[in-house]
């Protein structure tokens, strides 16, 4: 397979396990999010893929090639860092240049005024110019090029380290959360510039981030690490409706989902605080119920809930709600136009439709689940 | 950057508070008067005196004594070996700082031991030091000769024969400054960021010394500039190792600029003639300087 393969990659620093025995397949051009909360091993991750970082056990291969192995330098890929890592002695274009200047010059020609009398410097030079000026300008950097990184504001910078990226036609694309330095509106526009790059480059990409919205947003897959694993990787709509692991459920959506301690019975009955929820599941012993907060419905019976409050969100609201029995807390999305239909304060019940009932046993793993009857289409 | 400064309106004092300013910068404004103004204007006007240590009287002799230097040929001989000593002993102590604070930055281990070894000549005793030196490279009992008769090679009589002093003196000169040297440099390698060792070996630069040019030596370069001067300034003023070792012979082989002065200033008591000799000193010195400054603003600017 092209693009990026990694099997049961390990690594700890000192006593404590960082990566444990993470696989990852990254197809040719698709675009993969690894997304996660901080110290849950995602940059280690991308560090190792990049060489930068050497994996205690497992094996990473880029473009068919096995790399574990190899220097950073001999992998084949361009790394977009947090920092953005640029060299700040060196103008725009000399920045963008040094990735191609490394490969298409040798130790010699790069010397200073020495190297451009050897043969061949003149040409290389030429096209490594061509080519700067082309990855510029299809970034808008094109106006300063013969600025220093010092002279830049954070977006601009930003832009030179994507360009000294893309200027190179490497295996892999390897960002570690490069948004992260930027104000909120930039990251939102930068964000659907990333986007259109890897679509015109469809080079294969590992982008690593803590913002679930940049994940879901920009990725054709969500790998959600946590504690050095890989979750779930999933399309971002199958992440965040079909989660398999209830730390998926709960660390992707906002605000976060609602979940519920529910008890399944020996026939596999589920009941809420002893109320049975109309379903049934594989399985006996403790269960969570999650359920998203758009998912949940006012209603004349069901689940009891004391309403706590209201907030107005624009294009929706946010009540929020305890669970009458559990003291859990609850959050209900609506449309602005339903808070009528809210009473302005006391118990009110709540139902949700059966198909986005996600019900998680004692060890965290998603179980199917049935209807107790058969034309059941929303439970209590 | 200065264009973004505001420029605020000076603000106005009352006669209080510019009496109370005035006061509290006294002690240092003093300080600076007695101990560094005021020796310099009466050196500099001493310069062009015969005042000698004891006279009753001075003549103002113009650019007589400057003249004098021109023709000294002992003089010629302290500029010609400072000059020497200078361009053995700064490139020296500075590639070798650099080499060696890279060695220390590089290593896992006995980091805080390395830089208290190397830097322990710069916080030590010149005086004391300088006889140790004597010692080890005394020509029949010195640990240096005997380590020489060892493999066969008679060592030469290193600081009292005049094709070797001077590179003697030099080595010494070396030693004491390539801690100072060090600990900056190991300062300066700290602040470079990681970062941009891990950029570089992905942007391809495979080889070390690939990444030295590319990120280590440029982004040291003001560390570099710094230790370049203060080296060279020190070099310059080469006096301790010369006084109590050589006394600038044999036969002036290691006369030096300072010990020269002193020579002329407190020997034969020619303290106008040794102020001159001071001034060309200062104007070395503040040439160095002020080509510091002009390189620091022209090429080394990037924050």
């Amino acid at each position: 397979m092209d693009g990026i393969s990694i099997a049961g990659l390990g690594k700890g620093f000192g006593g404590a396990q960082v990566l444990r025995g993470v696989s990852l397949g990254v197809a040719a051009g698709e675009f993969v999010a690894l997304l996660g909360p901080s110290g849950c091993g995602k940059s280690t991750l991308l560090r190792c893929i990049a060489g930068i970082e050497r994996p205690d056990s497992g094996s990473i291969r880029i473009g068919g090639r096995e790399v574990t192995g190899l220097r950073p330098s001999q992998r084949d890929v361009a790394m977009v860092f947090q920092s953005y890592a640029l060299y700040p002695h060196l103008t725009v274009e000399e920045n963008v240049a040094v990735p191609l200047a490394m490969r298409r010059l040798n130790a010699a020609q790069r010397l200073p005024l020495i190297g451009a009398l050897l043969p061949g410097t003149r040409a290389a030079r030429d096209s490594i110019t061509r080519d700067v000026r082309g990855a510029a300008e299809a970034l808008g950097l094109g106006p300063m090029l013969s600025r220093r990184p010092g002279q830049l504001s954070g977006g601009q910078r930003q832009r030179v380290a994507l360009a000294r990226a893309i200027v190179r036609r490497p295996a892999a694309f390897l960002m570690d959360e490069p948004l992260s330095n930027l104000d909120a509106s930039l990251r939102v526009q930068t964000r659907r510039e990333i986007v259109a790059i890897h679509k015109a480059a469809g080079v294969a990409t590992v982008y690593v981030t803590h913002d679930q919205s940049e994940a879901l947003t920009m990725a054709d897959r969500v790998a959600v690490m946590q504690a050095g694993e890989i979750l779930q990787i999933a399309p971002p709509a199958e992440i965040y409706a079909d989660p398999q692991d209830l730390r998926v459920a709960t660390f992707i959506g906002s605000p976060r989902i609602n979940t519920l301690d529910a008890e399944a019975d020996v026939d596999g009955v589920l009941r809420v605080a002893g109320q049975a929820v109309g379903m049934r599941v594989s399985g006996t012993g403790p269960m969570t119920l999650a359920l998203r907060p758009e998912d949940l419905q006012l209603a004349g019976a069901g689940l009891p809930a004391m309403l706590e409050g209201v907030e107005f969100l624009g294009e929706s609201l946010l009540v929020h709600l305890r669970h009458a029995a559990l003291g859990t807390p609850l959050v209900l999305r609506l449309a602005p136009e339903d808070r009528e239909t809210l009473p302005p304060e006391g118990e009110i019940t709540l139902r949700f439709p059966f198909g986005r009932a996600l019900v998680f046993n004692g060890l965290g793993r998603r179980v199917p689940v049935h209807a107790l009857s058969p034309e059941a289409t929303t439970l209590v | 950057m200065s264009e973004a400064t505001l420029a605020l309106p000076a603000p106005r004092l009352s006669a209080g508070e510019a009496l109370a300013g005035w006061m509290l910068t006294a002690p240092a404004a003093l300080a600076f008067l007695l101990m560094l103004l005021a020796p310099t204007l009466a050196t500099i006007a001493l310069a062009f005196t015969d005042y000698e240590l004891g006279a009753p009287a001075l003549n103002w002799i113009g650019l007589e004594n400057f003249a004098e230097l021109l023709q000294d040929r002992g003089f010629a001989i302290a500029l010609r070996n400072t000059i020497l000593y200078v361009a053995i002993v700064a490139p020296t102590s500075v590639l070798g700082g650099l080499a060696l604070a890279m060695l220390i930055e590089a290593g896992t281990r006995g980091r805080a031991l390395f830089r208290a070894i190397f830097f322990l000549p710069v916080v030590s005793l010149p005086v004391a030091m300088a006889a140790a030196w004597q010692y080890l490279l005394h020509p029949t009992i010195g640990p240096l000769n005997a380590a020489l008769r060892a493999v066969g090679v008679a060592g030469p009589n290193w600081l009292s024969s005049s094709d070797t002093v001077l590179i003697s003196l030099a080595a010494i000169g070396v030693w004491e400054n390539i801690g100072f040297n060090l600990v900056l440099f190991l300062a300066g390698l700290t602040a470079i960021p990681r970062e941009l060792y891990a950029a570089a070996e992905v942007d391809g630069a495979a080889r070390a010394w690939d990444r030295f040019r590319l990120v280590t030596w440029p982004l040291l370069g003001p560390t570099t500039l710094f230790v370049v001067t203060i080296t060279m300034t020190r070099a310059v003023r080469v006096f301790d190792s010369v006084a109590v070792l050589t006394q600038g012979g044999p036969n002036k082989a290691s006369e030096v600029l300072l010990y020269a002065m002193y020579e002329e200033g407190f020997t034969y008591f020619r303290l106008g003639y040794s102020a001159a000799i001071t001034l060309v000193f200062l104007a070395i010195v503040l040439a160095l300087v002020w080509l510091q400054t002009r390189v620091m603003e022209r090429r080394i600017h990037y924050a």
